[in-house]
């Protein structure tokens, strides 16, 4: 069994501008940042958008489904007192160019493949929820 | 986009024309200053030159930036110690990888700025890491109620745990694993190949022969790098003398010309959201070095390309155009053709992985000894026992990337 990620989370300071982000998790929902004029998710977030420069951009619910698209199972007490932990790239259905740096739970390495489907999942820890991702339930409406 | 000018590239003007390292060991217990002025003096006499003759100076990054040991010397601490008086200094940590200190030097003079500039880079991370090992960019714990909140990048990575760029460098690994088939007796190779060459290096850190059982018994550190995909901290300090090219007949041995660099970071600058997993910056800016000369890959004898993770050479291998795109692993399968003697001698004085993280200046060192012809018992001779003449040094993996192309004479 793997662990959920590093034993000691380090976490984001919440800032006025991520602060939607990494708290959304609170009402169950994944939130990115998005263009009110072209609809590009922005992430990370930023004061406008990078492809039309627009500045009407604002956090937007998204479906919390995504693919990996790469990942490592970290072994090194970079923290210590970690167990082994997988760390993914995970790309977000509604735009696959977007992608969130995550940790992958309810799988083991060996049965963990890119292009896998996730879905996300939040951890508490103090006032920030975590998006982790774990597989598509089977039978899961895709 | 190319940005290729009309005229001859600027950066042509300049030359290296002298080089110096430091001692170069595991936990030397020396200060980075003490170690900077034993390379610089060697790279000023080396250039034939006085301290008085130096009148630029550059380094990366330099004022403290990074874990301990990361940064060596600020410009200003460098140029009080040594008693400089300067027409142009310049140090800090963006730009195309850790030879941008080179890059903008070489400018500086082919501007008029400055003639003879004293490049640096310095690492003491073997001392400031002690007995406790490597450490990851962002910290590494401490106890709850002490521990910091982050900002900026490092927020979208270190809650989870991906703290080094072990880690991030390792998402490159396996996407090229999935994309190519990437094996771990191809990331062997390049491992292995690094420490035949260091066993001919008097200051590498590793030496003892490394047999492919060994690399693949190596514990894991984050799949698919094992330790010996790693580099080794160091302590040491390299210093090169960036001169304008009119300063190359005063010298008395060959002046290493800088033919063109490669700057350019077309894709996002974020390790994470680059379009391309398997390749990064390295390929913008060896394709930005490539549209500045009428030099090819052929034309190459010797590649010093990074290996602070073994999979980083792979990739600057591709971007490089020494091999098409996915085809690295097969290239340097038996490691025939990456040994001294083969179609490309790469790592010649066994890279970071074994000569020890010098943090790119090692490798534009080395490249500098080959075309010198001053590499001794691990010096290249190309088929026809003919020297080289054109090297290639590339810096740097992820988001950031520099490459630079260098020859004995002008080409």
């Amino acid at each position: 069994m793997v662990a959920h990620g590093p034993s000691l989370r380090l976490l984001p300071r919440l800032s006025d501008d991520v602060a939607f982000f990494w708290t959304s998790g609170a009402e169950g929902i994944l939130q990115l940042l998005r263009c009110n004029a072209c609809q590009f998710f922005i992430h990370p977030p930023g004061p406008v958008c990078p492809r039309c420069l627009s500045r009407d951009v604002a956090p937007q619910r998204v479906s919390g489904r995504g693919r990996v698209e790469t990942f490592t199972v970290n072994y090194q007490q970079w923290i210590p007192g970690s167990d082994p932990y997988i760390i993914a790239w995970v790309s977000i259905d509604e735009q696959p160019d977007v992608r969130l740096t995550t940790n992958l739970v309810d799988v083991e390495p060996d049965d963990l493949f890119v292009g896998m489907a996730v879905e996300v999942v939040f951890e508490h820890a103090e006032d920030v929820y975590l998006p982790l991702f774990k597989p598509v339930a089977k039978g899961a409406a895709p | 986009m190319s940005a290729r000018p009309t005229e001859e590239p600027m950066e042509r003007r300049a030359i290296i024309s002298g080089i110096g390292q430091s001692a170069v060991g595991r936990r030397l217990g020396r200060s980075d200053i003490d170690l900077t002025v034993e390379a610089a003096l060697e790279a000023i006499g080396d250039a034939g030159l006085t301290r008085d003759d130096i009148d630029g100076l550059s380094t990366y990054p330099g004022m403290g930036a990074g874990t301990p040991g990361f940064a060596g010397p600020s410009t200003p601490d460098v140029q009080d110690a040594m008693g400089l008086s300067l027409n142009w200094h310049d140090g800090g940590g963006e730009g195309a990888g850790q030879m941008r200190a080179v890059i903008a030097a070489s400018l500086a003079v082919a501007a008029g700025l400055a003639r003879h500039v004293l490049v640096y880079r310095t690492v003491s991370e073997g001392t400031a890491q002690g007995a406790g090992g490597r450490q990851g960019i962002g910290g590494s714990g401490g106890g709850r109620g002490g521990v910091p909140r982050f900002g900026g990048f490092m927020q979208w990575s270190l809650p989870f745990g991906a703290v080094s760029a072990a880690n991030w460098i390792a998402m490159v690994g396996q996407r090229r694993v999935h994309e190519f088939g990437l094996t771990r007796e191809q990331l062997g190779q390049i491992a292995l190949n690094g420490r035949r060459n260091a066993a001919l290096n008097p200051k590498a850190i590793y030496t003892e022969l490394m047999s492919m059982d060994d690399y693949l018994a190596a514990r894991m550190i984050t799949s698919p790098l094992c330790l010996f995909d790693c580099d080794a901290p160091c302590d040491g300090s390299t210093a090169v003398i960036v001169s304008h090219r009119d300063a190359a007949g005063d010298l008395n041995h060959p002046a290493v010309h800088i033919n063109a660099v490669g700057t350019a970071l077309r894709g996002r600058p974020s390790w994470d959201q680059f379009d391309d997993m398997t390749t990064m910056a390295a390929r913008d800016a060896g394709a930005s070095m490539w549209e500045r000369t009428d030099l090819s890959p052929t034309d190459v004898d010797t590649a010093q390309l990074y290996d602070g993770f073994s999979v980083l050479t792979m990739v600057w291998l591709e971007a490089l155009g020494f091999c098409g795109r996915g085809e690295s692993g097969p290239f340097v399968e038996g490691g025939g053709a990456i040994a001294r003697d083969g179609l490309l001698p790469l790592n010649t004085a066994g890279g970071q992985l074994s000569g020890g993280r010098l943090h790119g200046f090692g490798l534009i060192h080395e490249a500098c000894v080959q075309l010198r012809g001053e590499g001794g018992p691990r010096q290249v001779v190309r088929p026809g026992g003919r020297a080289p003449e054109v090297a290639v040094v590339a810096n740097g993996g992820g988001p950031i990337a520099g490459s630079m192309l260098l020859t004995r004479g002008v080409r």
